[in-house]
């Protein structure tokens, strides 16, 4: 990193607490300085409630700070939303069924005043990179799970913001469906050079896409620790056999289990936080052990 | 992943698992649906004789087809709710719609009735659609804003607790005896159930499908036009169909009080009043003012097929 360039996303001592009806107080986040440069792939990781979907939601200004700052592209968070600095995918694709996939990507083109011309080649464009072409005129309910994400992906992507937010977006998946996403992401972020955030459950899921995951553990929601990811790139299914691979998951898990997290993390443990990641959790837990063993 | 056929059994997802219906499935079953309407219809008509044929009154053919016989038939039972007058035939109600209107008359029993719907249609149509717009524009109000939502919605509850055949004199004290007042009738009883269901379906989107609108820095406006109003739509058809058949009522109840000689509310009164002397036209015009509202029921469902095109289950609704 140059010296001189600016992080594409500083968070500085942000402090997030929630007040519910009946005035009780919950932090959901407390202390969080983090800085992430342009390119980079940062994962959040952490156990339910740990508030790393909070933390992802204020980088996005969909959330205030309750103390702190968040600076993105050197502006401040609501400015940078108000620019179109950053797309984001949600866990549910969040398309609409009244529009064919097309006119999903399509959505914030209209909004953001592009021409008719314009629309209808960046989302041509976009479906292309997601590998949806052939699905232009079809409604979002008449495509699986994983495809319906991908359009989110290509809608997120579609006016070229400078930073890719995802909260959990392949935990309503399969693994099977989870495993070709996580590599399609990658190709996507090595083909557009975009930033990305990117939240998740699952330690597997973390460690082959990022540069860097950022563990946070629950109550207060705290940075724990950051585990630089060196697995060379291109990373492709034999990744996930290498040694080097099992190490860095371990050691994710293991910063995971200082912070606290891991009985939030195991299925039985955790009460009322999404449980796709449950059965994920487990057998990602096994094959690690066994493949280190 | 390569872009490979659809692939259904992957998981969908958690908000909204939506199979399309196969394409031959849908011809099927409409003519599957449609013959269990006309098969319950004839049983109706079978039913409804056979109540006369056990408890009506005795029949008496004399020169039967001309052969000079005579059939007596007496039923076993006498039920006071199956003679001619509390019961015609309804093959009689049918040939009192082809009958003359009255005595000497060149005009069919039908024909008035016909033109006394579209008369009727008329003002409930007004009123249906500046309650529906009135249900829309409160309901858009009320989900932006909290405060008019708990000051107002109490009182748009409370409006549809007042018995209409009450309220009905006072609307016309208030606009004078004419088909405004008939209209606004009807604007009364539709605007309700829209607005009920507009609050829901305007709040009908995910929560993300809001914050997804927030992050492409959408306005109000945007995320009103793009999002809540789509999103409402099939909320707003269930309202309307409802709203349609009530407008009709709320048409035929004012017209009463609203002196309004041409519209089936008045045939009702008339023929209500004339009802000794010949049951068979009330009947016909309680048939015909069914009619109107099925009628009106199928037209916006109609509607709403075509709107709704497209979005999975639509053809279920």
């Amino acid at each position: 990193m140059e010296p001189t360039e600016i992080p594409v996303v500083r968070i500085a001592a942000v402090d997030k607490t929630f007040t519910s009806e009946r005035s009780r107080v919950t932090t959901a986040l407390q202390g969080i300085d983090l800085e992430i440069r342009r390119g980079e792939f940062v994962s959040l990781i952490g156990p339910s409630g740990c508030g790393k979907s909070t933390l992802l939601r204020l980088i996005g200004d969909l959330v205030a700070p309750t103390a702190g700052r968040v600076t993105i592209n050197g502006k401040p968070a609501d400015r940078a939303r108000r620019d179109r600095d950053y797309g984001i995918v949600f866990q549910a694709p969040v398309l609409f069924d009244w529009r064919s996939v097309e006119d999903n990507v399509k959505l914030p083109l209209e909004l953001m005043g592009f021409d008719a011309g314009r629309r209808t080649a960046r989302a041509r464009e976009m479906l292309d990179l997601v590998e949806l072409g052939d699905f232009l005129h079809h409604h979002p309910y008449q495509l699986s799970g994983g495809m319906q994400q991908r359009v989110a992906i290509a809608r997120a992507l579609a006016f070229e913001p400078s930073i890719l937010l995802m909260d959990e977006p392949f935990g309503a998946l399969d693994e099977m469906t989870r495993e070709r996403m996580n590599q399609e992401v990658q190709r996507i972020w090595e083909r557009t050079g975009i930033t990305v955030v990117f939240v998740t459950h699952s330690i597997p899921e973390a460690v082959f896409l990022s540069s860097r995951v950022v563990v946070m553990s629950a109550r207060p929601g705290r940075i724990t620790d950051v585990i630089e990811i060196d697995l060379p790139r291109p990373r492709d299914v034999e990744t996930r056999e290498q040694r080097r691979y099992f190490e860095l998951v371990t050691a994710v898990r293991e910063a995971l289990r200082r912070g606290g997290a891991d009985a939030a993390l195991d299925p039985v443990g955790s009460a009322g936080g999404p449980t796709p990641v449950a059965a994920v959790g487990s057998i990602d837990r096994a094959a690690a052990e066994g493949g280190i063993g | 992943m390569t872009a490979g056929p659809i692939d259904t059994s992957s998981t969908s997802t958690a908000t909204e698992p939506a199979v399309a219906a196969a394409p031959g499935q849908g011809v099927h079953s409409r003519r599957r649906r449609v013959g269990t309407l006309v098969g319950f219809g004839v049983l109706v008509l079978l039913l409804w004789e056979a109540v006369k044929w056990l408890g009506g009154v005795p029949w008496r053919f004399t020169d039967v087809l001309g052969t000079g016989l005579a059939i007596d038939y007496s039923p076993p039972f006498r039920f006071p709710f199956a003679s001619d007058l509390t019961l015609p035939h309804w093959f009689n109600i049918l040939g009192a719609l082809a009958a003359p209107v009255q005595r000497n008359a060149q005009q069919s029993l039908g024909e008035f009735l016909v033109g006394a719907a579209f008369y009727t249609w008329r003002e409930a149509a007004i009123g249906f659609a500046l309650g529906a717009l009135l249900g829309l524009v409160l309901a858009t109000l009320f989900v932006h804003s909290r405060l008019a939502e708990r000051a107002f919605v109490p009182y748009v509850i409370a409006s549809q607790t007042i018995p209409i055949v009450a309220l009905a004199p006072m609307i016309v004290y208030a606009f004078g005896p004419n088909v405004t007042s008939v209209v606004v009738i009807a604007t009364y009883l539709t605007f309700f159930p829209v607005t009920i269901a507009m609050i829901r379906g305007l709040r009908a989107p995910d929560p993300r499908a809001l914050e997804l609108m927030r992050s492409y820095a959408a306005g109000r406006w945007a995320t009103y036009r793009k999002v809540r109003l789509p999103a409402s739509l099939p909320y707003l058809f269930t309202a309307l169909k409802i709203a349609a058949t009530a407008s009709i009522v709320g048409a035929i109840i004012g017209e009463g009080p609203g002196g309004i000689p041409d519209g089936l509310g008045r045939a009702i009164i008339n023929f209500n009043q004339q009802y000794i002397s010949g049951p068979e036209k009330l009947w016909a015009a309680i048939l015909v003012s069914s009619l109107l509202g099925i009628s009106f029921f199928v037209l916006i469902r109609l509607a709403e097929l075509g709107v709704l095109r497209g979005r999975p289950g639509a053809a279920e609704r």
